[in-house]
């Protein structure tokens, strides 16, 4: 995104969602979740074993409101694919179980395929003050 | 403090012609399914953010905690 505000991090925020093709903002992280919901929807990405970016929007309350303000959704947790917001929590649940969210993915439907690929390099982390972590299960 | 019965009114005044059950053990978190024809011909993204519209700002996450949605068209 090339487009700038005159606010950083709803920018930044904009950057995480167009550089990193899965990306699941939540509360806590994969390995500590810090509410129900975000460890549901951190647990059917990792059962179908692809890689992920997570951002923790604890830390500090600016970051739901402005994802929030950006996405026009008021819930956390939030994935985007390629993006697009998939949805919550609820969405993602029933798209994992109907074999959607595989698809979304780009994974095959057996599962053993693979997502596009997540660079290695964080351009958004570096220069964002978001702490974006790539995550594989 | 929002019950489920002031739940299912709101949504179920908000979107004519829904119809739905709310659950809730404790008054904070709920558990909705909605049945409506406005959910027809649109994305599941978009069937929430009819739902969540009912709501002011913060009051989801606020008042109440949670709302667990499961959207269908009859």
């Amino acid at each position: 995104m090339s487009e700038t505000t005159e606010n950083p991090l709803r920018d930044a925020i904009a950057t995480a969602i167009a550089d990193n093709d899965v990306l699941l903002f939540m509360k806590g992280t994969p390995e500590q979740p810090a509410c129900g919901f975000s460890a549901r929807t951190v647990a059917a990405l990792q059962s179908l074993e692809t890689e992920f970016a997570a951002i923790d929007i604890l830390p500090d309350p600016r970051i739901r409101q402005e994802l929030s303000a950006l996405s026009n959704w008021p819930t956390i947790p939030q994935l985007f694919v390629a993006g697009e917001l998939v949805g919550g929590c609820d969405i993602v649940m029933e798209m994992y179980e109907s074999g959607e969210l595989a698809q979304t993915l780009g994974l095959d439907a057996d599962g053993g395929g693979s997502a596009a690929p997540i660079a290695d390099d964080e351009p958004a982390a570096a220069a964002a003050p978001l702490q974006i972590e790539n995550r594989l299960s | 403090m929002p019950t489920a019965a002031e739940v299912q009114q709101r949504i179920e005044s908000g979107i004519p012609g829904a119809r739905a059950e709310v659950q809730s053990a404790d008054d904070v978190h709920f558990s909705a399914r909605v049945v409506a024809d406005a959910f027809s011909g649109i994305s599941r993204v978009q069937q929430h953010r009819l739902i969540y519209d009912l709501f002011a700002p913060g009051e989801l996450g606020g008042a109440i905690h949670a709302l667990s949605l499961k959207t269908e068209t009859p």
